[in-house]
Order: C-alpha cells, then structure tokens, then sequence
C-alpha cells in the first residue's frame, strides 16, 4: 500500500522497519500501531515509557519587539506573563470566539516565541498569524524539525541518562540542551496525561534520537491508535473533535487557560462571547461522560436526558485501557454539567445508561519538582 | 461439518441446518484487541448479510454480518466479560452465535478456506 501524495516525516522509515501499520493522517503517512497493538502500546506508555513520533505537528519560531503582546491579539491567554523558559498552552480564537486550533506557546527570549500547532491546521495558523501580525512579527515556519514525544513513569530516567539533568526539568519549561548528544529543544509536556518529554530536533538527526531513545530499557514506540486512547482517558481535546470554531474556550472547559489580565482587559478575537459567557455561564459544558456498562460510545453518538430529550453528542469516546471500560468526553447542557449526572447515550438504536463524570477518567502524573 | 467464509471476514460451520458463526483470524488481527462484543440474542432473525453482531476494538467499532439468513438459537455469553477470546480463539471459543438455517441454499454463495485464502492473499 502507497499513496504517493502522502507527505512523511523523517522516522517514515524507521517506522516501517519496527513494522508500523501505516495510515494517512493529516496528509501525512503515520504510524496507526505497532506490532504491540493499540492496547498494548497505551498500557506499556502507562506503565513505561513510550515514543511517539509528531512530527507532523507544525513547528514555528514568532519573534520581533512587543511579540508576546502580539501574539495575545490571537490567543486569550496572558502570554505577556509568560516567565522565560515556560510554556503554556492555548487556542487560537475567531470573532465569534471559535476555537481555530490549539497550540503551545514556548518563551525562548523577550522576542522569541516558539509554537507548536496541529498537523491539520498548521497551514491555517500560519496564514492567520502572518495575515494578522505579520507585518509586526517574523514567522519563522521550521518544516526541518522533527518532533518526538518521549512519555511514561520511565521518562524522565530515560531522559536523565541521555540528557543528565532533564529529570528535574519543570514541567511546561523548555530548554535547549542535547540529548544522546544530539542538539535538541526540550518541552516537559505531553499529550498523555503521563510525566514526559517534547523533543524538537533537526529532521536529519530525527532517527538517530529516535534509535537512541528506543535502545534504553522500557522504551516502546506508540503510534496514534494508543496516542488518542491516552489523551482521551486524560481528558485532554483533540481539535477537530473536541474543540472547534463551533466551539468557545468557556464552553470546551478550558476557561483556566484565559489569563486574569486578559478576562479584565480583552483584546483577543472573540473577547465579547467569551467574556461574556465567562460571566454568565456558557450553555452548553464540555464533560467526561462514563459508559456504565461496556459498549463503548463513539464520537457524534447522541446524549440524551433520562427521558430521551437530545441534550449534546460525544465528541470523543472509546475504550479506556488504563480505566478498563468505556469512555468518552462530550457537550452538555451547563445544568446537565455535574458529575454522576444520569444520561443516556444512543449506540446502534439503543438507550444506554452513563453519566457525567469527572475528568480526568486517569489521574495525571505531571513532574511536580 | 462445513466451514465457509464470506468476503466480509465472517465464517459459519455447519452440522444439520445449525450453523455457529465467527470472524476470520484475517478479521481479528486487522480489528486489533477486541475491547468489546455485543452478540444477538436467542429467537433474533438474521439475513444473509444483515447486521448481526457488534465487535469493536479500541480504535473503532465494527458490524459482524451474518452469512446466511435464519434464526438465532443462541449467542456467546462469553464474550461479554471475555472479548480477547475473539483475538486468542477467532474460530474457537470466540465464535459469536449460533443459527438455525432457514435457506440453507444460500451456502452455496460462500466461499470454502481455499477459496477464502485465495481472496485473503489478494487483499495483502
């Protein structure tokens, strides 16, 4: 199986040599699953330590004087506030205050940002920032970066071997330092719920990081198939599922990522509906929903009340590993909004019993040091 | 007994006019780990290519159709706390249900294992 138009990123053939399944993604060709399966590779990154490689992710460099408080005309997040060093995660928003996609936001210096954006959007958000503050700032796309996500327990003692020291780097810092000798720029972050690293290297030395990680003890590759049941126990959005421009930050649940100074002073795109519904209450909530017997309900699955009256759909939802059942995340009415909440969720004609439930469905293990 | 395959990935075995229907070890391995199986109930009629069961792995969910059309004489119970039996015994113990024929003729549309194999190995 070729497509030809598929783009790849540069551990394609690393991938299939460890016997990758291979799908299109995005537009490019990633691996889905390795011969450990889905569920193997998410319980392993678990317990373990897993690599992922998202390399597919858009990468890019924003710099110039006052670039902090440019880029908060695009984002609600206090960015200005930023400490060197830290990164922070947020959305683009648009004039209804839709959610374009979701980023993060690395401060290198006073003028140096460093983004990281979604494979999907990453052509959008770059024209979004070059039409609107691109006279300002320079946008620096870095299409010869590899990125790699090292996450798990083991992480961290993994990182300390190649990169003595990454252990006790903070969570949500960055750094630049070399890891197996190989010069790289380290996020502590993830996307699994689990304490880990975001590798960004030069796409020539892509494979010789990735073979470097993947010789130390308890380190596995982990394609998506398991990156996305691992995001979704940890209760973190996918964009294009979970959030979108139909969606607000205030209704997505993630009214912690509006800065204090930005909720007093707007100034972002979509400020009014935000700001507005942080006051009076978004109608609709983004909840973990919880399955109470075993089938799983998929994304777009209907929610309804107890007597059947529609209230939202899920927006994600599958098997949980780690939770060992069902679930899933989706929007809801704000009363509906509390957890043990009962509903019903429509799978194949049928009324199924679940309700709201908290999230995360896997408690996060972050570096608290 | 008979066996015959679809091009679905299902099979059924055959003794008398009670067939017991499965997916293939092909069907299992490409699902990946079954998380998940919902089987019909006793007294259900089927159709010959109409939905029948549910299997579903983490990634995603899929319909098992039946081979032939008849009336359901019972299903694996098993499944419910135990769906890995689909992945460890697809022609095994993870069989799905079981059927009473009621057009036996329609057998006759269905592929033998060679057959089956044959199609298998076009597909890779």
């Amino acid at each position: 199986m070729s497509d030809t138009s598929l783009l790849t990123t540069p551990l394609d053939s690393l991938h299939r040599s460890l016997g990758a399944k291979m799908v299109p993604f995005a537009g490019y060709a990633m691996p889905v699953q390795y011969p450990l399966g889905v569920l193997g590779e998410h319980l392993h990154t678990r317990k373990s330590a897993g690599l992922f490689d998202v390399s597919h992710m858009g990468q890019a460099l924003l710099e110039g004087d006052n670039v902090a408080a440019l880029l908060e005309t695009l984002v609600p997040g206090d960015i200005q506030g930023l400490g060197l060093g830290r990164t922070r995660y947020s959305v683009f928003t648009n004039d209804q205050g839709g959610i374009l996609d979701d980023l993060m936001i690395s401060k290198l210096s006073d003028n140096q940002l460093f983004l990281v954006v979604n494979a999907a959007c990453k052509d959008a958000d770059f024209a979004h920032i070059q039409a609107k503050i691109g006279g300002k700032v320079t946008l620096t796309i870095l299409a010869d970066r590899a990125l790699l996500a090292l996450q798990g327990p083991k992480a961290a003692a993994v990182m300390a071997k190649l990169a003595p020291g990454a252990e006790t780097q903070k969570f949500m810092s960055i750094a630049d330092y070399p890891v197996a000798g190989i010069p790289c720029r380290v996020t502590r972050s993830g996307y699994t719920g689990e304490d880990g690293y975001e590798i960004s290297v030069d796409a020539a030395n892509a494979e010789k990081l990735a073979q470097a990680l993947l010789a130390e003890d308890g380190v596995a590759p982990i394609g998506l198939g398991a990156r996305d049941s691992l995001r979704l126990e940890a209760g973190l959005c996918l964009y294009g599922s979970d959030i979108d421009t139909t969606t607000t930050p205030v209704e997505a649940n993630l009214s912690w990522i509006i800065g204090k100074r930005r909720r007093e002073q707007g100034g972002f795109p979509g400020a009014e509906a935000i700001l507005g519904q942080l006051s009076a209450g978004a109608p609709r909530l983004r909840v973990g929903i919880k399955p109470d017997g075993r089938a799983p309900a998929r994304a777009h699955t209907e929610i309804t009340d107890v007597d059947g009256t529609p209230l939202g759909e899920i927006t994600s939802g599958g098997f949980g590993p780690s939770a060992d059942g069902p679930v899933a995340m989706g929007y809801v009415p704000r009363g509906f909004a509390v957890p043990g909440m009962p509903v019903k969720l429509v799978v194949r004609g049928k009324a199924l019993d679940a309700h709201v439930a908290l999230l995360p469905f896997v408690p996060h293990s972050y570096y608290k040091g | 007994m008979s066996m015959y395959f679809t091009k679905d990935h299902e099979w059924i075995s055959v003794e008398g006019s009670v067939g017991t229907v499965g997916i293939t070890d092909y069907a299992q391995k490409a699902l990946g780990d079954i998380v998940y199986a919902e089987v019909p109930e006793k007294g259900r009629k089927v159709t010959k290519g109409g939905d029948a069961a549910v299997v579903e792995s983490v990634k995603a969910a899929s319909e098992v159709y039946s081979p032939v059309s008849g009336t359901v004489t019972a299903g694996n119970d098993a499944l419910a706390g135990q769906p890995a039996l689909v992945n460890e015994s697809p022609e095994g113990d993870g069989w799905f249900f079981k059927l009473e024929l009621s057009n036996p003729a329609e057998l006759e549309e269905l592929m033998d294992r060679a057959a089956y194999d044959d199609y298998v190995a076009g597909l890779e």
